[in-house]
């Protein structure tokens, strides 16, 4: 099971992706954001970091960069894609997510321990876990304020778009709490934690990250 | 002869808050200018173009990358003259 993870110039958790997706019993493949096409990936990850310095916008310039163009053509038929973080950012400003990330309402860097309820255990990577199941994975950004018209929350509330929502304090003034959303075929998902940060008892707070990276390849199996 | 230069101005939208504009407002209450009742903070660009500018091409390019629909409203000035 062959998961690409794409480097832009900025990135910083391409590695931790890497590792998780090992860990979890996959093949981990490096790309680079500006190679013409995904050749033969079965699911995508686009890390956490600062592409492009987080110049412009948050994620704006890496959702425009040649690899994307492949990658949201693909999304469109059906392969998974995780966004953590940056990744998150950039999927929303590609269009392939919803919403968008903003400048935590405190203005100040957050990094800690954070719970998140799974609200979603149906999307391609999410299986793992049980509807209802709260998970501790590392939270660490600037710009994770997910913001939307409150018509378009209100539609991804009633759609069950939200797939895992902060429990135990809010930390960066994100809308209803949303930490992490999905389209509408529960096939590319985005939050701002960190699962690939969650992954060993060493390193981690908890391994309850894995589950992103196991659940998926369930979801290439089964397509 | 001068380039044509186009600008674009990028404001958040009304509903969206700022918590940076609302960081410039306190700042300037312990300043002692109560007179300001709120700031909202944005970006402003400056484009040198080639000939005459295309306002349809520079609306795109100002909807759909220099903003983001999603939290921000455009201001496109072209030049006068």
């Amino acid at each position: 099971m062959r998961i690409g993870v794409i480097t832009f110039p900025g990135s910083l958790d391409d590695v931790d992706a890497a590792r998780a997706v090992r860990l979890a019993g996959g093949e981990p493949v490096a790309l680079w954001h500006a190679d013409d096409d995904l050749a033969d990936v079965d699911a995508v990850v686009l890390p956490g970091g600062f592409s492009y310095g987080d110049y412009l916008r948050a994620g704006a310039i890496a959702a425009r960069a040649p690899l994307m163009r492949s990658v949201i053509d693909r999304a469109h038929q059906g392969l998974p894609v995780l966004g953590i973080c940056n990744g998150f950012q950039v999927l929303c400003e590609a269009g392939l997510l919803p919403g968008a990330l903003t400048r935590n309402s405190h203005l100040h860097f957050r990094n800690r321990d954070q719970g998140l309820l799974v609200e979603r255990a149906d999307t391609a990577w999410t299986s793992s876990y049980a509807q209802g199941q709260t998970i501790v994975v590392p939270v660490k950004n600037g710009e994770g304020r997910y913001v939307a018209a409150d018509a378009d929350l209100d539609r991804l509330e009633g759609e069950g778009r939200v797939v895992v929502r902060y429990v135990g304090g809010n930390p960066n003034g994100s809308s209803r709490d949303i930490a992490g959303v999905t389209s509408a075929d529960g096939r590319v998902v985005g939050l701002m934690p960190h699962p690939e940060h969650a992954v060993e008892d060493l390193t981690g707070p908890s391994t309850d990250g894995l589950g992103f990276f196991s659940s998926v390849l369930k979801a290439v199996v089964s397509a | 002869m001068t380039v044509p230069e186009v600008v674009v101005d990028v404001v958040l939208k009304p509903e969206i808050s700022d918590p940076q504009g609302q960081a410039v407002l306190g700042a300037l209450g312990r300043l002692g200018h109560a007179g300001v009742r709120s700031v909202r903070q944005g970006k402003h660009f400056v484009l040198e173009v080639d000939g005459v500018p295309d306002e349809a091409e520079l609306r795109k390019i100002a909807e759909t990358l220099l903003a983001n629909p999603v939290i921000e409203d455009v201001e496109l000035h072209l030049p006068t003259d």
